[in-house]
């Protein structure tokens, strides 16, 4: 089908865009941090003897085990580095690791058997690849912020991006025109609390976050094709960067609308971006194709289905209908 | 309220437990005077189902009172006497549309769970685990009944309780059974499973124009009600081969349709029943397929093969091959109760069908644990159960 290809084809052209940040200078930066951390870990295991000599601490067995200690945490550094050359956290485990490699130097410095020259050139070594990482690590977490990643969902990843589609039996011009008034979206979408619409472009997003916190941003239409396609995004300064779009499709054989829809959340790092991954629970996908379900069930039924058995109401973003006040049956309701 | 709750295999309790509520503006509140228990109860009963919680009321065969509604009701109104059908239709989605009622889209809040299994989600029902929505059940004094203006169906006051609590499942059932064969005049059908719903298929086979109606079981009380009131001819087969008396019965064709009102949890003796009790215990099958075997072995070329029966999960030797080879068709599905419980009523009203004669005790709601296990065990001749909260 036509737009069904196009809609593929518009996807590849925005991976292609996007790049998976193989051929960025800075993951191949971290890329060789993570082999440098591979090898020096197998030097640390392997002939920790040699190694000390080189470096200038007494061969005794204290330092045998720590050098052999501090081998197995390089690997594993660099095991997780290459694993995810774009995640800022493995680079910055290094600079970790660093530090530690700076205190072992400096306490080795007191023994009679040291050699302090020796000492002092493997110290400038390490200060120099700490340069190294903590640059590397800085881009990396700058990169994480700004870009519209595609990557895939990995339960450690904080991008999140989601692909449902749903078919919903009404006209798409009735369905656009109950998305268009962004107002309904916390009627569906459960981790919206109010979304403000300021003016025919411009709108004020609020999503729930958990321990009763909210994150925000404003938002901007970015394209609108009235019944055939919707896109939005956050604007600057938004706690967590999103865009999103909807296609309506007409059915075949006229019954009704298959509705595509497409989101992406790119946390900022540090706290904001540990609550707000958690936007959409553990399971992204799922999380968005029970919010088209609802959506589906509004505009079918009038209403969101419950049961009270119903492990939907269980779901942390979910919250037990309050029986004093009606369901919102328009947005102007719900916005309230 | 009182309630039938379940709390593990062959562990049903009576509680009490908080009332039910209006959540949605088109549910309604019903106070249940009559309700019974079915044989695919008995499946929750015996631990077949995984999704089901300890506490979750059971039950979904039951009728009563309206009394409260929700404020989006156009129809129903308080004091409205009522039978509830078992599957939940919300009437707007395109299955509600096309009147398959119990594949309704939008009334299984736990859609999700139903995809991981079967790839989609069917309705919700009522009193039938989380799989299918969590909605608590009717073996109770209260009932909320979403979407009440689509299911419930309106009882005129001639008519008693037990004339039309069948409406709610088990007559439909055997009537959709029976339907789904295309019976065409003069037609040979033979039903496996003498249980209620075997008894509603096998007449309903003949209203529906067969002129020799075969019941199955091993039970002779259940032989017997079929052969007294039903009319049909009856194979014990703890005494006879099957295939071997069906094909001497019709010299060799076979019925023109089979109806499967047996089920997943269908008796097998022999190596048949062996093989499969012995897979279940290892966990290698979910489901027993015995009487579906024989019943596809046993139609005519051409034929058509009605079940009805419930199943879960997946069953082992499937006879595919002779599925193909000999062109049958296969109907199936959980009863679209909507699409006929109007024509059944009047049907009664008419005289045409008396349910009441699959009765057999009739009890209150405290005695449900017991009622269980004398329906489950088919002691005293148990055919149905009615309760009274």
């Amino acid at each position: 089908m036509a737009t069904h290809e196009s809609w593929h084809a518009r996807d590849r052209g925005r991976r292609r865009q996007s790049g998976n940040g193989e051929a960025h200078g800075d993951g191949s930066l971290s890329r060789a941090l993570g082999w440098f951390s591979i090898g020096l870990g197998l030097a640390e295991i392997a002939a920790p003897d040699a190694l000390a000599r080189l470096i200038g601490i007494p061969e005794d067995n204290a330092n045998r085990r720590m050098l052999r200690a501090f081998g197995l945490r390089e690997i594993a550094n660099g095991v997780g580095i290459l694993a995810q050359p774009q995640e800022s956290g493995w680079v910055w485990a290094r600079v970790g690791g660093d530090l530690m490699d700076l205190a072992f130097l400096g306490n080795n410095l007191r023994s009679e058997e040291a050699q302090p020259n020796r000492i002092a050139a493997a110290a400038a070594a390490v200060a120099g690849v700490t340069a190294l990482d903590v640059l590397c690590g800085q881009r990396l977490a700058q990169e994480n912020g700004a870009s519209s990643s595609t990557t895939a969902n990995r339960p450690w990843s904080r991008h999140i991006h989601v692909r449902q589609t749903v078919a919903i039996n009404k006209p798409p011009k009735e369905i656009y025109g109950f998305w268009r008034d962004l107002r309904n979206l916390p009627r569906f979408m459960s981790h919206l609390e109010r979304v403000e619409v300021q003016d025919d472009r411009r709108s004020h997003w609020v999503a729930k976050a958990p321990a009763g916190r909210t994150v925000a941003w404003d938002a901007e239409i970015t394209e609108d094709q009235p019944n055939e396609r919707l896109a939005w995004r956050s604007l600057e300064g938004a706690d967590v960067d999103n865009s999103g779009e909807v296609h309506f499709e007409r059915a075949p054989g006229g019954r009704g609308t298959i509705l595509r829809v497409e989101m992406r959340y790119t946390p900022p790092g540090g706290v904001f971006g540990a609550v707000a991954a958690k936007l959409f629970g553990e399971e992204p996908q799922m999380q968005v194709r029970d919010d088209l379900r609802r959506l589906k069930q509004v505009l079918e039924t009038g209403e969101v289905t419950v049961a009270e058995g119903s492990m939907a109401l269980t779901h942390p973003a979910q919250s037990w209908p309050d029986q004093s006040r009606r369901i919102p049956s328009n947005a102007a309701e719900a916005g309230r | 309220m009182k309630a039938n709750c379940w709390h593990g295999k062959k562990d049903m309790r009576v509680e009490t437990v908080p009332d039910p509520k209006i959540l949605n503006a088109h549910d309604c509140i019903v106070r249940i005077t009559s309700t019974a228990i079915c044989g695919s109860d008995l499946h929750l009963y015996n631990g077949f189902n995984p999704a089901m919680q300890p506490g979750d009321i059971v039950g979904h065969e039951f009728m009563g009172e309206v009394v409260e509604v929700g404020k989006g009701l156009q129809k129903l109104k308080v004091g409205d006497r009522v039978t509830v059908p078992f599957p939940i239709s919300c009437g707007s989605c395109l299955s509600c549309q096309r009147n398959l009622f119990s594949v309704c889209e939008n009334s299984n809040p736990n859609a999700g769970m139903a995809e991981e299994l079967w790839g989609h989600s069917p309705a919700g029902l009522f009193g039938y685990s989380h799989l299918l929505g969590g909605y608590p059940g009717g073996q109770a004094e209260y009932a909320r009944v979403p979407y009440a203006d689509v299911g419930p169906l309106k009882i005129p006051d001639e008519l008693d309780d037990e004339q039309v609590l069948f409406l709610t499942d088990i007559l439909p059932t055997g009537w959709m059974a029976a339907e789904q064969c295309d019976i065409q005049p003069g037609d040979t059908v033979a039903v496996w499973g003498c249980g209620p719903v075997g008894q509603f298929a096998i007449l309903s086979a003949f209203l529906l124009g067969a002129e020799r109606v075969i019941a199955i079981d091993r039970f002779e009380y259940r032989l017997r009600m079929a052969r007294e009131k039903c009319k049909a001819e009856t194979l014990n087969y703890a005494e006879n081969d099957v295939h071997h008396t069906l094909m001497e019965m019709t010299g060799g064709r076979g019925p023109d349709a089979v109806i499967d009102a047996s089920g997943m949890e269908s008796h097998g003796l022999g190596l048949a029943g062996a093989y499969d009790r012995a897979k279940q215990a290892m966990m290698l099958e979910t489901d027993r397929a015995v009487a579906l075997r024989q019943a596809i072995m046993a139609v005519r070329n051409g034929g058509t093969v009605s079940v009805p029966g419930v199943y879960a999960g997946f069953i082992d030797k499937f006879p595919m091959g002779s599925v193909m080879n000999r062109a049958l068709t296969i109907k199936t599905g959980q009863t679209h109760v909507q699409r006929y419980h109007r024509e059944l009523l009047e049907r009664i009203q008419k005289g045409e069908i008396d349910p009441t004669f699959i009765i057999t005790h009739r009890m209150r709601l405290e005695d449900a644990p017991h009622a269980y296990q004398i329906f489950n065990d088919k002691q005293d001749e148990c055919m149905k159960v009615v309760l009274k909260p």
